[in-house]
């Protein structure tokens, strides 16, 4: 084991695989000389060159576009995109493309590739690069979803991805970027997908929180425990695509409540997605409404006080959790 | 990396009256005041997020806004408070923005990046790159179809220039003949990549041949030479209707934002470029030309001493934007609208949204604390049927 953050353990995952197959490259944004907009690609330049450590025009949809054709062609390219949102320019060759090609042609041709993108709130940084789409990515049949929370699972999560020959879109989060942890030694520690993580074990309620809201829900549990006398299982689904539902829908049936936390929006949202999975399937097991938490239902402002005011915070996940021991609807969120 | 010094503009554009002379000197000197204030209330946190600060490229906003019409658009990127600020807009407002602050351009909701000025017809900037290019067609549209003789000017970055929304407006302009002039602002890097490493073509000016439309290279540190060229596109774009790209060659002094150890350019390189600093190169020019004096000079620094200093004083009174406004201005409510809860979970119209806006039916729903589900359950009881 060693202690590392999360932009090395990203870092590593590449690297380790670069070097176990030649086949892997980067290309992005300022992935090489600048060393990325987030520095997670540090090095990489210096240890494979340019040949697989490509520097892009600003041009999303086609960097995804050539990562598609490359990796039709046998290659895995691991893109990098600088933000979530810039994600959306690209949107075309994920969806229409990379997603539909292996099932469009039959399985004749696969998309072994990894789409990264860092997303998430809480730099000021405005309405068109603070935003949470696990949701728009987990509405796509073709696509693998992660969403790792520690540095652990982000490198063994992104060697799975890499080494995995479906396309898969990486999210992480700017803010966990400089969050260190523990991270398993050697080459070979891959997380497999579709294994939620379950955080801290509890009987009265399960939170399930993904990327920097898992480490709120946790935060969120042990307040409940110190102040409310409320024993929570805090879940970390760790991938949205596949999702281990299983884990999930065994700890609802065990608390009898949940609570869903997510930062992105909430018409359609990875809350409102699973809380009809766990309502379909759990019902009967249920003693409250599944509670949602997300993020505000507005474009991200600047203004610091308004973009805290839009992001959950551990408060909003005692209230959600409270108000299902409660049986009643969540109060409006007091700011 | 060695690089090559660029060409210049062929003429060396005349020396215009006094009047004018204060005014561009005026107007550079604001932005790059406004701009080392910016970076230094950034350090010292007043202003978050993102902060990229075009010091060294005033001669390119300030020579084009100032032959451009009141009733022109103009458009601008991330990089964007000296394009408001070249089109007039006042430097408390911008300061104020960029402290988040409900006094800001965007009551504090947009930030550095996106500052708007709709009375000064400053149409935005834009945190996508590129992500303003299909708006400025979309603006010059507006103008063709409403047979006005307003042209749009969309700066825009080199990096810009490779993106999909580049070739797909250029050619979407010149197809329609809409009244665009397309500035692209060459500092030669897109964040830290340089023209070399992102662009096939490194004479940007040459993009415009693809789509039949004129295209030419300026120097973007000479603003009488930015003026003289960039008002010549103007009127041409304005007679003929065609779009036009203008190429200004010029450089930032400072990082890409804030955080950039600029690992990716000489020192010597930003030596060379401060050599021909914009402001510096034309007060020479103006003394030499005897138009303005020292004393001139001397003034308009101070001038824009002060308006920075108000600026920050400004920003710094003026109050945070209350909490209760967050879901403010996502939508119009009106009788077309009808009623709504902005977050479904709330059992109650949000707050933040316009009560008096409200049709009646919505507000009489509000008053007895009616909620969609409840709504809903009435109708279901009414009607006898499931939704
Ligand atoms: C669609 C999109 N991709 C990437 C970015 C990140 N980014 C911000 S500025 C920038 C470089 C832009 O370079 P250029 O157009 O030359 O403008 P300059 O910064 O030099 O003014 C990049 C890549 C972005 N904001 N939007
Ligand atoms: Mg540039």
């Amino acid at each position: 084991m060693s202690e590392i953050r999360m932009r090395e353990a990203l870092r590593d995952a590449m690297a380790e695989e670069m070097r176990r197959d030649p086949d892997v490259f980067v290309m992005g944004e300022d992935v090489g000389v600048f060393q990325g907009a987030f520095k997670v690609t540090e090095g990489l330049l210096d240890e494979f060159g340019e040949k697989r450590v490509r520097d892009t025009p600003i041009s999303e949809n086609t960097i995804v576009g050539t990562g598609v054709g490359a990796a039709m062609a046998g290659l895995r390219p691991v893109v990098e995109l600088m933000t979530v949102n810039f994600s959306l320019l690209a949107l075309d060759q994920i969806v229409n493309h990379a997603a539909a090609i292996p099932y469009m042609f039959n399985g004749n041709v696969r998309v072994p590739m990894v789409i990264r993108m860092p997303g998430g709130g809480g730099h000021q940084l405005g309405p068109t690069h603070s935003h949470s789409f696990e949701a728009l990515y987990l509405q796509v049949p073709g696509l693998l979803v992660a969403c790792p929370s520690t540095p652990a699972d982000a490198k063994a999560l992104l060697k799975a991805a890499i080494r995995d020959d479906n396309p898969v879109v990486f999210i992480e989060h700017e803010s966990l970027y400089g969050i260190k942890g523990e991270v398993p030694d050697g080459d070979d520690v891959i997380q497999r997908f579709g294994e939620a993580a379950i955080r801290c074990e509890g009987s009265d309620v399960t939170i399930v929180g993904i990327l920097k809201m898992a480490h709120v829900a946790e935060k969120a549990a042990a307040e409940l425990e110190d102040k409310h006398g409320i024993s929570a299982e805090v879940i970390d689904p760790r991938t949205l695509r596949p999702l281990d539902l299983d884990t999930i829908l065994e700890s609802v049936r065990k608390t009898n409540r949940a609570v869903i936390v997510e930062e992105g929006w909430p018409h359609g949202g990875v809350g409102a997605n699973l809380s009809t999975l766990i309502t379909e399937q759990a019902f009967d097991y249920l003693d409250a409404p599944v509670q949602r938490v997300t993020g505000a239902d507005v474009p991200m402002p600047y203004s610091r006080r308004m973009e805290q005011a839009a992001i959950p915070h551990e408060e909003n996940v005692i209230e959600a959790a409270l108000a299902t021991t409660e049986g009643a609807f969540p109060r409006e969120r007091q700011d | 990396m060695p690089r090559s010094v660029p060409r210049y503009g062929l003429c060396m554009a005349k020396v215009p009256d006094r009047q004018i002379c204060l005014e561009l000197l005026g107007r550079m000197c604001l932005i790059r005041r406004f701009e080392e204030e910016a970076g230094r209330q950034y350090q010292r946190a007043k202003a978050g997020g993102f902060l990229h600060l075009a010091i060294g490229e005033e001669a390119t906003f300030v020579g084009t806004t100032s032959v451009m019409r009141d009733d022109d658009y103009l458009i601008g990127t991330y990089r964007t408070h000296g394009h408001a600020l070249a089109r007039g807009t006042s430097p408390d407002a911008v300061m104020a923005e960029l402290f988040g602050r409900e006094t800001g351009t965007s009551g504090g909701r947009g930030g550095s990046m996106h500052i708007f000025d709709w009375k000064r017809r400053f149409m935005g900037g834009y945190g996508i790159v590129g992500g303003n290019l299909p708006l400025a067609a979309g603006l010059a549209l507006a103008s063709q179809y409403r047979e006005e003789d307003t042209v749009t000017v969309c700066m825009f970055g080199d990096g810009a220039s490779n993106t999909g929304n580049f070739g797909e407006t250029m050619n979407l302009a010149a197809l329609w003949d809409l009244p665009v002039v397309f500035l692209v602002e060459n500092n030669l890097y897109g964040m830290g990549t340089s023209i070399e490493r992102h662009s096939a073509v490194t004479d940007l000016s040459r993009k415009a041949e693809g789509y039949g439309i004129e295209g030419e290279r300026i120097d973007g540190m000479d603003v009488l030479e930015v003026r003289e060229r960039v008002s010549h596109h103007l009127e041409e774009v304005r007679s003929k209707g065609r779009p036009s790209l203008v190429e200004a060659f010029t450089y930032r002094y400072r990082g890409h934002s804030a955080a950039d150890p600029e690992v990716y350019r000489e020192k010597s390189e930003v030596e060379e470029w401060l050599a021909k600093d914009p402001i510096e190169s034309f007060i020479r020019r103006c003394l030499e030309d005897g138009v303005l004096n020292e004393d001139d000079v001397e003034a308009a620094r101070r001038e824009a001493d002060r308006s920075v200093e108000a600026a920050v004083r400004f920003a710094d009174e003026s109050p945070e934007p209350a909490l209760e406004s967050l879901y403010e201005e996502l939508y119009v409510v009106s009788e077309t609208m009808g009623w709504y809860a902005v977050d479904e979970r709330s059992p109650e119209p949000h707050r933040g949204e316009l009560g008096e806006d409200a049709p009646e039916v919505a507000k009489n729903l509000a008053e007895s604390g009616a909620s969609h589900a409840e709504e809903a359950r009435e109708r279901q009881s009414r009607e006898g049927v499931r939704e």
